[in-house]
């Protein structure tokens, strides 16, 4: 365990590499993923550190694989992860669809690069649609965590196996290039991991009667009961787990709105601003999915303007605006395929709206 | 007086849904005399398939995954690899096994899994109306090739023999449906598929050529008949590997 860090001591790891541990020290049991880049190193990792760790490390034949593999392991009922970016997870839209149709557990991870096509391994945040509006066929959603920093993506693995568990739902973590990439210090704490009774496990039917895993229910009415019991979840985790970040809003007339890697310029922009004595703040929304609308609605509120700013054309700022209800105005800045807005375009963007 | 035949232990007392004449009933209930007799129904898996046997886990009294349309041997891999004291089996259809699945297949036996792997083979997409299997005959009319299959649209691909050219397949066997006798060898070729994975031998699959008498558009008695005239000439039976 010294390499990978004791606990207490900082070390120096890359956003897939700290995904990579995290995950591992959340109780993983089996990785299952299929090379692309900018996310190889979280694939290497794992299969340097899980057969060490007795746990199950295969390099699938195909992110379809790959996907399908965990939905087995995850049908026996332990922890499972796959990772992947951007046209890999569009591969894995079928599993992550049956994987909600059938309740399972997982945590597939996209470390998101330029788009649409194969695009190119720019950062990019193009894949909000597709990861928070549901991605694969049928009424579900994943749950959606953006980390930050590399230290916060070590943190959001506990909570991604733990809201696995807890709801019995696919959970998404959406980085970037730039975050899978970049290395930063941090100390391997460990987090908290909880067991969760998993009676429905495929384990051979030993003293009870034979489980099934399945999404098909071709009896007239069952399905539609089922996907109500889904929409239920869906209304509790909406009402329960909304996470986000925020700084100096209460009196500000512009609030900055940015998540995953680009809130961290956005983050650095809002300071400079704020020392210069402008009343700008500042949202990061952690959880996309479901979106913190809780961060928009605050009653009693003096007039505020919102600017959105993505590694996007426009994703997230749908949702702020759905969020927002026309009680404010929403105005956006975004560049993707390889640009990264700049510090300098969002202060651009920032005086026309003055 | 003693009881000399049953239904298995390890089959519900559901009716099937199988049109008369189908080979899945038959072959189910093999599946389910091989597990009895083995002593491992509360140590089986199944992943059913995606096709008319996609229901199967409403027949087996054992636990059940589905998978998505050609996917069962991921799920199988998975299972297994996390759960080797388990008897993992996936039982699929040829468009499961040999078309959509064909990835899944050919690296779950390169990879030479533990698994047992039942491979339905009737030529003909039962589920969503006789349209052409990968394994369809040439000059056999189904609902996409109507003026009968023509070597353009594939030859009747042979996945049990590709498959036994794979060094981490240990077993392969083609069985048949079409008489008594040869549902007996298809028992014993079933109970030798799950006794190898049971001893740790390796990746093992019996081919069943099946019949479908409804997309075949004949009498189960003609199609017992076409399986012992026709089918076989293109998919031999016995020992393959
Ligand atoms: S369509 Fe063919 S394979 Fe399907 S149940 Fe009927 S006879 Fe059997």
């Amino acid at each position: 365990m010294s390499a990978r860090g004791n606990g207490h001591a900082k070390i120096l790891m890359t956003g897939n590499e700290a995904i990579a541990e995290g995950a591992i020290r959340a109780g993983c049991r089996f990785y299952a993923g299929y090379p692309i880049t900018p996310q190889n190193e979280l694939t290497a990792y794992m299969a340097r550190h899980m057969p060490q760790e007795g746990r199950v490390f295969i390099q699938a034949e195909s992110e379809l694989a790959a996907v399908n593999m965990v939905f087995g392991a995850s049908a026996t009922g332990v922890r499972a992860m796959t990772s992947s970016s951007s046209p890999g997870i569009s591969l894995k839209q079928e599993g992550i669809s049956y994987l909600a149709g059938c309740r399972l557990p997982a945590v597939i991870v996209n470390i998101m690069r330029g788009g649409p096509g194969l695009g190119n391994i720019a950062p990019s945040q193009a894949d909000y649609f597709q990861a928070t509006k549901g991605g694969g066929h049928g009424d579900y959603h994943s749950i959606v965590l953006a980390p930050a920093s590399v230290e916060e993506a070590y943190r959001t693995m506990f909570d991604a196996f733990d809201l696995a568990d807890t709801y019995r739902t696919p959970v998404m973590v959406l980085g970037d290039g730039m975050l899978g990439q970049m290395m930063e210090p941090l100390i391997l704490e460990k987090g908290p991991v909880r067991q969760h009774a998993k009676t429905w496990a495929l384990t051979g039917c030993r003293g009870r009667k034979p489980n099934i895993v399945r999404s098909l229910f071709l009896k007239e009415g069952v399905l539609e009961a089922l996907n109500l019991q889904l929409q239920k979840k869906y209304k509790a985790i909406q009402q329960k787990e909304q996470r986000w970040e925020e700084l100096l809003v209460e009196d500000a007339s512009v609030i900055l709105v940015a998540y995953g890697g680009m809130a961290r310029i956005v983050k650095e922009a809002v300071r400079g601003l704020r020392a210069g004595h402008k009343k700008i703040g500042f949202i990061r929304p952690i959880s996309l999915w479901p979106f913190p609308v809780k961060a928009f609605r605050r009653p009693g509120k003096k007039s505020v303007k919102y600017l959105v700013v993505e590694m996007s054309y426009g994703q997230m700022v749908e949702d702020v605006r759905l969020a927002v209800e026309c009680r404010a105005p929403v105005e956006f800045f975004g560049r993707s395929g390889g640009g990264i807005p700049t510090e300098e375009e969002i202060l651009k963007k920032l005086h026309t709206m003055s | 007086m003693e009881k000399i035949y049953s239904r298995p232990r390890s089959l519900r007392e559901n009716p099937t849904h199988y049109c008369p004449g189908c080979g899945h009933g038959i072959a189910h209930k093999l599946v389910a005399q091989v597990v009895d007799e083995l002593d491992i129904r509360e140590k089986v898996i199944a992943i059913a398939p995606v096709g008319c046997a996609v229901i199967a886990y409403d027949y087996w009294d054992f636990d059940c995954s589905e998978a998505a349309h050609g996917r069962a041997l991921a799920v199988a891999t998975a299972i297994k690899r996390l759960r080797p004291e388990n008897v993992v089996f996936t039982y699929q259809g040829d468009g499961d096994l040999a078309a959509i699945g064909t990835n899944e297949t050919i690296h779950a036996a390169n990879r030479g899994e533990n698994l047992t792997v039942i491979f339905i083979n009737n030529a003909v997409y039962g589920m969503t109306g006789g349209q052409m299997a990968p394994t369809t005959l040439l000059g056999q009319k189904t609902a996409t090739t109507p003026r009968g299959r023509v070597a353009q649209e594939g030859l009747p691909l042979k996945i049990s023999e590709l498959l036994a050219g794979l060094g981490g397949v240990k077993y392969v066997e083609r069985v048949s449906m079409h008489a008594p006798a040869e549902v007996l060898k298809a028992k014993r070729a079933l109970t030798q598929a799950f006794q190898n994975q049971i001893d740790g031998v390796g990746f093992s699959l019996v081919e069943i050529l099946s019949p479908c008498p409804t997309y075949w558009g004949k009498s189960p008695q003609k199609s017992a008949e076409w399986i012992r005239d026709v089918m076989i000439k293109e998919f031999p039976l016995g020992r393959i590997k």
